[in-house]
């Protein structure tokens, strides 16, 4: 291994050089070294169009920041994971030389690095990217015992629920399951919002619920575990009751993060389990946000007239509820990583630009401006960050006890098979249902089965 | 119609009656078989070309099926011979979307028929505004099928859309089976009709007026002039616009993957290809449902030639008359 390594550091070496002395010989203002070929490298970063702007900001105070050894321009991928995995897989198996730095779902590191389309850290580089990096974040970038990305942002789950309907929030899912019942059999605003659609956000319910039952969907040596003990099932037969319930929402089986975030600013939800973007949101005027969302009455009812009283005044945040009390949550880890590729001429320099593009500042940029909240743990206890996340505590809590989504080069197919055996959620049968999610991922985990 | 099928029998002397063409003028042969060669020549560069374009990647996706190849495991790629015929043949995924696009593609092609031809009989019978009407009838077909998809996506929406606006109050209706797939339907039909239409009016071109007429004047009712006259005198273009819009149907992506993105089981096999390949990155396996798909298409062709019999394109109008 350190050999390869030893080679690239080798070729970047004249081009600073043969920069160096174009700078100079422009300098002396002859004419003939105006090329665009001979300038310090350039180091291309692909990153998912969400925060565009903010990486884009990161890569140039990076280019700013290496003086002139290299520069860093930012490209937009798609907005969807899917379409940005597509294109990025594309590039890297075509041998794309101009892919050199990559913004990387936390699930696609070990698919990425068993394909070899990512380089692993540098010794180096992984102690200086481990060093004050939160750990379940770390966690993500890990495949084999191996640092295969360095962590950029991080994301989480937690409760926000309103207080006038539930003046303590609850601490466990049968808990919550009981309020919104109650509080439906008195037409109150009742539904427990929760991704349940076919797609990425209701397999991370799924695996959030069954480890926090003390259940695995796949270990990390792909080995199957959903049919070891009674987690599966208690995973199952809590959101096949959310969803079946009478005070849940109609279309929970077609809901993503923003529609739960949409429930509750109109005042119909009680709970939402959701990221926290959904703070910002009803923190900003329509048409880009909430604006407090709507009027409720005494009782808490949405309202059409101006009663003075708004969503947000009862607008609260807990940790994510438990499936067994006493047993804090693991919610599941989200976030995006650095990676850089395989196919980089320029790998070296790409590790530089990896630990600038997620230092302090730019993590700080991506979290106030962007709403992802940093891997760094310093800035946790940073008075900028904490003014923008009233609920640091609740997100850091809830890191801490972070779950990570099964590290196999076949999540994406485990997670399609999931998804749409788990959808929809209120058809569940968790004890027939169990053994079969068992085969399906089973023939995922070996790229064995067709997925749906 | 007709000028083009003029030529008809002079091409395709060349092919049935070859022997006695040359042999009733072989003075003429000469230069004829000059610019046979010319026409050849002439034309090969094309056909080398679509060749290329058609049968590489027809042939490369065939042998992709007949490896184990999954992108994410480059070093894990070997020979399977047809194991992943076998996988997909007894997946429930496959058989799901088969039905599923089998409904759609008769369900859809049933009733772009019979709206088409009501269509084409009304464009056929317009006095005024000729082109006016035809133009208005072919504006679904105008539009990007995606675009088209996103507007039927958007007026299905609760709180956003006019259509869903008109169901009872908390209904989704993208998100239940039935409802979804009618839709889906509906969004095909919408689409189609006018190419289904435009097909048939050619054909309507075929029907002698003094036939309708002498019918008439023995006392056939209209829809006795229509089964009895029309569509007899139509079924070779009956035949093309059905075989067109069949083999269409059956590879319907585009609406599905804006409309449900196969949720709710409203997966067609395109999109089960599509998730296989560019979703799972399994080559083996997405090649075998592509090649599968290809198989039944080809199918669907044999079997509508064989159906139609004799009325089949080429065999035209002059070689029954």
């Amino acid at each position: 291994m350190p050999e390869p390594l030893r080679s690239s550091a080798r070729r970047p070496r004249g081009r600073p050089l043969l920069a160096g002395t174009c700078a100079l010989l422009t300098a002396a203002a002859v004419a003939g070294c105006g090329s665009a070929a001979v300038g310090p490298p350039v180091l291309n970063f692909y990153t998912p169009a969400d925060n565009a702007e903010g990486y884009a900001a990161a890569a140039e105070a990076c280019t700013a920041e290496a003086g002139g050894r290299y520069s860093v321009v930012q490209q937009t991928l798609p907005k969807s994971a899917d379409d940005q995995r597509l294109q990025l897989a594309r590039r890297l198996v075509a041998g794309d030389t101009a892919v050199d730095l990559l913004g990387i779902d936390v699930t696609w590191t070990a698919e990425f690095a068993e394909a070899g389309w990512v380089q692993q850290l540098p010794d180096d580089v992984a102690a200086q990217v481990t060093d004050g990096t939160l750990e379940g974040p770390l966690a993500t970038a890990t495949y084999q015992d191996a640092l295969w990305a360095a962590p950029l942002n991080t994301n989480t789950q937690i409760l926000w629920y309103r207080k006038d309907l539930a003046p303590t929030p609850p601490a466990t899912w049968d808990e919550m399951i009981d309020a919104s019942e109650r509080l439906g059999e008195q037409g109150l605003p009742s539904y427990i919002e929760v991704q349940g659609a076919q797609y990425e956000g209701i397999t991370v319910w799924f695996n959030t619920l069954i480890n926090s039952a003390g259940g695995q969907i796949v270990d990390e040596d792909g080995n199957v575990r959903i049919g070891e003990g009674q987690a599966a099932q208690q995973a199952l037969d809590i959101m096949q009751r959310v969803a079946a319930s009478p005070a849940s929402d109609p279309s929970l089986s077609v809901n993503k993060e923003n529609d739960g975030r949409l429930a509750m600013e109109a005042g119909t939800a009680a709970f939402q389990i959701n990221y926290p973007f959904v703070y910002a949101s009803i923190n900003t005027p329509p048409p880009d946000g909430g604006g407090g969302g709507t009027f409720i009455d005494d009782q808490g009812k949405p309202s059409a007239t101006d009663t003075g009283r708004r969503v947000i005044d009862e607008f609260a945040w807990a940790p994510y509820p438990a499936v067994n009390a006493g047993e804090p949550a693991k919610p599941t880890i989200g976030g995006l990583n650095i990676a850089v590729s395989a196919t980089s001429l320029h790998k070296d320099l790409a590790f530089e630009a990896m630990q600038c593009l997620r230092n302090r500042d730019n993590q700080l940029r991506n979290a106030t401006e962007g709403g992802v909240p940093p891997t760094l743990e310093a800035l946790y206890s940073d008075p900028s960050f904490q003014a923008e996340y009233p609920a640091w505590e609740a997100i850091k809590n809830s890191l801490d006890n972070a779950s990570v989504r099964p590290q196999t080069p076949a999540y994406t197919s485990i997670s399609i098979v999931l998804s749409d055996m788990l959808n929809p959620p209120a058809a569940i049968d968790p004890a027939a249902l169990a053994p079969q999610l068992v085969d399906q991922v089973e023939a995922a985990v070996k790229s064995e089965g067709l997925v749906p | 119609m007709s000028i083009e099928s003029a030529p008809a029998p002079t091409t395709g002397s060349t092919q049935v009656g070859a022997p006695q063409g040359r042999k009733g003028k072989p003075v003429r042969s000469e230069g004829k078989r000059a610019e046979r060669r010319l026409g050849l020549l002439l034309a090969a560069p094309a056909a080398i070309i679509i060749v290329g374009v058609t049968a590489y990647p027809i042939l490369y996706a065939i042998w992709l099926s007949l490896l184990r190849y999954d992108l994410r495991f480059p070093a894990d790629q070997a020979f399977v011979g047809l194991a992943n015929y076998a996988t997909v043949l007894t997946s429930g995924y496959w058989w799901s979307a088969f039905g599923v696009t089998m409904l759609i593609t008769i369900v859809s092609v049933a009733i772009e028929f019979v709206l088409g031809l009501a269509l084409a009989l009304l464009m056929h019978r317009t006095l005024v505004a000729r082109g006016l009407v035809r133009t208005v009838i072919l504006i679904p077909y105008g539009i990007v099928t995606v675009v088209a998809a996103f507007s039927w996506q958007f007026a299905w929406t609760p709180d956003k859309g006019y259509l869903a606006a008109l169901l009872p109050d908390g209904s989704a209706p993208l998100t239940d089976f039935a409802s979804a797939m009618a839709i889906i339907i509906v969004a095909e039909v919408w689409k189609t009709t006018p190419f289904m239409a435009l097909l048939l009016l050619a054909g309507l071109a075929l029907v002698p007026d003094d036939l309708l007429k002498a019918a008439q004047v023995d006392g056939a009712g209209a829809w006795q002039r229509l089964t009895q006259i029309i569509l007899p005198m139509m079924k070779p273009a009956i035949l093309v616009a059905l075989l067109f819009r069949t083999l269409d149907a059956f590879r319907v992506f585009d609406n599905i993957y804006i409309l449900t993105q196969g949720s709710n089981g409203t997966g067609s096999v395109s999109m089960l290809g599509y998730n296989n390949l560019f979703k799972a990155f399994n080559l083996g396996i997405g090649s075998a449902i592509s090649v599968l798909i290809f198989l039944c298409v080809g199918l669907i062709a044999i079997l509508f030639i064989k159906l139609f019999g004799a009325s089949a394109p080429g065999s035209e109008p002059t070689g029954r008359r």
